[in-house]
């Protein structure tokens, strides 16, 4: 074991004091550290997506980023997507359009989605496709998610 | 865009057969499920595996001061071994950890404690195991090949149990026939990957001296009786609980012996335990499924009328039996399904499960249909082939039309729709258009193919189908308690587990339905023993018709004593009254009282109902059902790059038909997931063992489930055949899009290798396999 660094993780805007190891995970620290379990952990070499999270805007594997490498960056997880309550459109498209089954990798794929889409408001129904493939689900068969990610992003334009 | 064709939409049925939300959802979006891995421990578990596939242990040595169990400290704590009485079935028991010998690449030798997880990995670096390497035997053909070792003492030949089935007069119809058409079938290994590894987390409490065990499970009674039971507890200082469960598809249907230690230890330490499998450890070490050989051949007359099947399973069961099922759970449902949906009663099969030192193989969605129907249909376009008919009018030939319909295997076929749902599928994926498509596509060098898949499936079977089994342990029966408490408020306690299919918005649906009140008033609790009646959990696309079942007949017995209290209240005939909106009311006046009211009075007031009802509100439900059959018909069409073996999904059609259904939207969704696993065993999903007995494909990059690209927009068309062998009308349908797809995506494959005179018969069939036929077709003179 090596020595533990104190830092501090920013997520959905509330500040963590956590000493961490440097070969800590993002998703570990999120996840034990910070108590925050929304964020899950699926396969833990960057292929499923289910750790997804939005750091500084960008969606990130938390799984293949250090936690030491977030402090002072802007963490947003699943926890944050709402505003008390009032759910983001993408949770309301998701649970409109049976976009979930077991739930697992749910967070992963909103935060994705919305990551995305925050940048890219107007992007074309192909390259969604594209982007939705770096996330794996295995109940939905991903026809509902593709179809909530569409009516979300509709929303989000309005 | 997906196409849908709604269904009966309930028949003016007010609940049942609506789109509703799923109440699950709220929480779940917003990251506020609770999955087993949340749970903060006292201890942390890392299990040390085996890297050798056979082989005797000589010695495992520990760092000093590390708390490192193996099964020398694990005395008293039986095996686990589960029993058939039939089939000549030889129990095989698996140690919790590995005693003396090693079976299978990741099978566990020893479980590292440690305060966290980092550091119980960083012990189990250190842990050293020195095995002294025996030959493995990981094909099946090899496995029973003469002079094999045996991989159990118990079992010779290394054939675990052998099934055998021959309907008299099948020599005489078979030496009559015109034609035989034989297929020899491949199925490769798969998993079935849950999205959400196993976790379980043992919490020891001082004061009750009972433990309670959060773990990723689909059946946690079962767990509960068969943890006790290897342990030697009490069952009733156990409490097993199913929190939000990521997954399951069968893989977590099975006891692993993971489980029974972590609850051990939390025994032993008087403590907290946790463990979160890690993929790898999913991919090598939890269950795997679907590795089978068959020999399939057809009799057919001078009509291509199918007369007589003849099969040969051999199915790779790995290193032990899985319990509850047992390794059975493959081979047998192939012989006792392997007819489908044709009319044919002349069989004869041969069904061996036969032991390797490969992981376990267990049920995953489908159990065996997907092969054996991935086998039959090929076996239905191959004669089609040899008469030079359509593949459809042979078909056409040969589906079962009339019902009910006793099977050559002694299955009973309710009434079904399966020439329906292919003429359905038919005219929708419009055949001859596509034939136009394909011949101008080829004139330009492009290929494209049309399979078809057409199948039966047997869906929520009660007990007598398991002990047709000679299963030591017959699941079927499910119970449900339905309460309304003395505000109105309802709440309905389940054995099933569901995790993932919606089961609490269904079921408060057939609960709403009946009793007139809103699905929002119900609460449907399931997945804690001490809360939960017991029950078998969610499996074999039961759970809508067996609790559903018991769910209908509980809330039946509500609905009974809510019209005879609303009698007394309204002064009324029961049979004037109605029950809807929350009240009971009298038809044609404006006399009503709501079910808050008839349900305090049901615990209050009982003095004026004394003789006629039972104090409170709350009744039971039991149903065993015999089981009904489901159906389909599945269409793919492909585009096939001979020069790279790379086959893209065009389109995906399926017609279904799987009773009433209860919550469109549920079911639509149910249907895409089954489909889009039954993509990845046709194309893409192989566990791939290496001739040492390592494992190729340990990580998701490797071993490669569907992404959102490999998947066409899947189109879906209903049929409402409303069963006749199932209270509510409903027939099950978790696993039936899974059934198809290898059937009809691999027809498609072939369709397009037409000119090149090449076929496959193997799943997946990966770009390597169909390229190695080009390869071949090319350089054959």
């Amino acid at each position: 074991m090596s020595e533990k660094a104190a830092i501090t993780l920013t997520i959905n805007g509330k500040d963590y004091a956590i000493a961490v190891e440097p070969r800590r995970t993002l998703a570990d620290a999120i996840r034990e550290d910070c108590g925050q379990t929304g964020t899950h952990i699926g396969c833990e070499h960057g292929v499923c997506g289910a750790c997804t999270v939005i750091v500084d805007d960008a969606p990130v594997r938390s799984c293949l980023m250090f936690a030491v490498q977030a402090a002072g960056k802007k963490i947003r997880t699943v926890e944050g997507l709402a505003s008390g309550d009032t759910l983001h459109p993408m949770q309301q498209a998701f649970m409109d359009n049976h976009g979930l089954q077991c739930g697992f990798c749910t967070p992963g794929f909103l935060m994705l989605a919305v990551g995305v889409l925050e940048r890219e408001p107007d992007i074309s129904d192909e390259d969604l496709i594209d982007v939705l493939s770096s996330n794996l689900c295995r109940c939905t068969g991903y026809q509902n998610i593709i179809k909530s990610v569409r009516a979300a992003a509709a929303e989000m334009r309005k | 865009m997906s196409a849908h064709t709604k269904g009966s939409g309930g028949n003016g049925m007010k609940w049942v057969g609506r789109s509703i939300r799923r109440v699950e959802d709220p929480a779940l979006v917003q990251g506020r499920g609770r999955f087993t891995g949340d749970l903060p421990a006292a201890h942390w578990v890392r299990f040390v595996r085996s890297a050798n596939a056979a082989g005797t242990i000589r010695s495992i040595s520990a760092p000093d001061g590390a708390m490192v169990i193996t099964a020398a400290d694990l005395k008293g704590v039986k095996k686990i071994t589960p029993m058939l009485h039939k089939f000549e079935y030889r129990p095989v028991g698996q140690p919790i950890l590995a005693d003396g010998e090693v079976r299978f690449v990741g099978e566990a030798v020893a479980a590292v404690v440690a305060a966290t997880e980092e550091e119980a990995e960083d012990i189990a670096d250190l842990v050293e195991i020195d095995i002294e390497d025996a030959a493995p035997l990981v094909d099946s053909r090899a496995a029973i090949a003469d002079g094999a070792r045996q991989i159990h003492a118990e079992a010779p030949g290394n054939v675990i149990l052998k099934g055998e089935a021959k309907t008299p007069g099948f020599d005489d119809v078979w030496a009559s026939a015109a034609k035989i058409v034989r297929i020899d079938a491949r199925s490769n290994r798969q998993n079935a990957t849950p999205m959400e590894a196993r976790a379980a987390h043992a919490a020891y409490d001082s004061v009750t001296g009972r433990v309670t065990l959060h773990c990723t499970t689909q059946m946690p009674h079962l767990m509960r009786t068969a943890i006790a039971d290897c342990i030697g507890m009490p069952e009733s200082e156990l409490r097993v609980i199913a929190p939000d469960v990521g997954g399951g598809f069968g893989q977590k249907m099975s006891l692993c012996t993971e489980y029974v230690l972590v609850t051990w230890l939390a025994r032993h330490l008087k403590s907290s335990v946790g463990w979160t499998e890690d993929r790898r450890e999913n991919l090598i070490a939890s269950f795997h499924s679907r590795d089978q050989y068959i020999t399939l051949e057809g009799a057919f007359d001078k009509d291509a009328k199918l007369l007589a099947l003849r099969a040969d399973v051999l199915s790779n069961v790995g290193a032990y039996s899985c319990f509850p099922t047992t390794s059975g759970v493959e081979p047998l449902m192939a012989m006792a399904e392997m007819p489908g949906p044709y009319d044919v009663q002349q069989y004869q099969c041969l069904a061996r499960g036969v032991l390797t030192n490969t992981c376990t193989m267990a049920a995953y969605r489908g159990v065996s249909r997907p092969v054996i129907t991935f086998t039959l249909e090929r076996l239905m376009d191959k004669a089609a082939k040899a008469f030079a008919i359509d593949p459809i009018d042979i078909r056409r030939n040969n589906l079962i039309t009339t019902f009910p319909y006793k099977s050559a295997t002694g299955l009973d076929y309710d009434e079904a729709s399966y020439r329906q749902t292919m003429e359905m599928a038919v005219e929708a994926i419009d055949v001859p258009a596509f034939r136009t498509r394909q011949q101008a596509a080829r004139a330009k060098g492009e290929y494209l193919g049309i399979g078809f898949a057409t199948f039966s499936e047997r869906t929520g079977y009660g007990s007598p189908a398991f002990a047709a089994r000679g299963m030591a342990i017959t699941p079927g029966w499910e119970t449900v308690h339905v309460t309304v408490d003395p505000s109105g408020f309802v709440e309905a306690r389940i054995g099933s587990s569901p995790h993932g299919q919606g089961l609490r918005t269904t079921l408060a649906q057939i609960i709403a339905e009946e009793i007139g009140v809103t699905p929002d008033m119900i609460k449907v609790v399931h997945g804690d023993t001490d809360t939960a009646p017991y029950g078998w959990g969610t499996f074999a696309s039961r759970s809508l018709v067996i609790s559903g079942g018991a769910t209908l007949i509980a809330s039946r017995k509500i609905r009974a004593k809510l019209l005879k209290i609303a009698g007394h209240m309204l002064e009324a005939a029961e049979t004037d009254i109605v029950l809807e909106d929350g009240k009971a009311k009298v038809a044609g006046t404006d006399r009503e009282v709501t079910i808050a009211a008839m349900a305090r009075e049901a615990y209050t007031q009982t003095h004026r109902f004394k003789g006629e009802i039972e104090p409170g509100l709350s009744e039971s439900g039991t149903y065993d059902p015999p089981g009904t059959f489901s159906n389909a018909c599945h269409v793919a069409i492909v585009r096939l790059d001979p020069e790279t073996g790379h086959v893209k999904l065009e389109r995906y059609l399926v017609a279904e038909d799987a009773g009433r259904i209860i919550n469109p939207m549920i079911a639509d969704g149910q249907v895409h997931g089954g489909v889009v696993q039954g993509i990845g065993n046709a194309l893409l999903e192989e566990i791939i063992y290496d001739e040492s007995g390592a494992i190729l494909t340990a990580n998701l990059a490797d071993y490669m489930p569907p992404t959102a690209h490999e998947v066409p927009p899947i189109e879906l068309h209903h049929m409402e055949t409303p069963s006749t062998q199932s209270v509510t009308k409903a027939k099950g349908l978790g696993e039936g899009g899974t059934i198809g797809p290898p059937a009809a995506i691999v027809n498609a494959i072939n369709d397009a290798l037409t000119p090149f005179n090449v076929e496959i018969d193997t799943i997946p069939a990966t770009p390597q396999r169909i390229r190695a036929l080009l390869r071949n077709a090319e350089r054959a003179p």
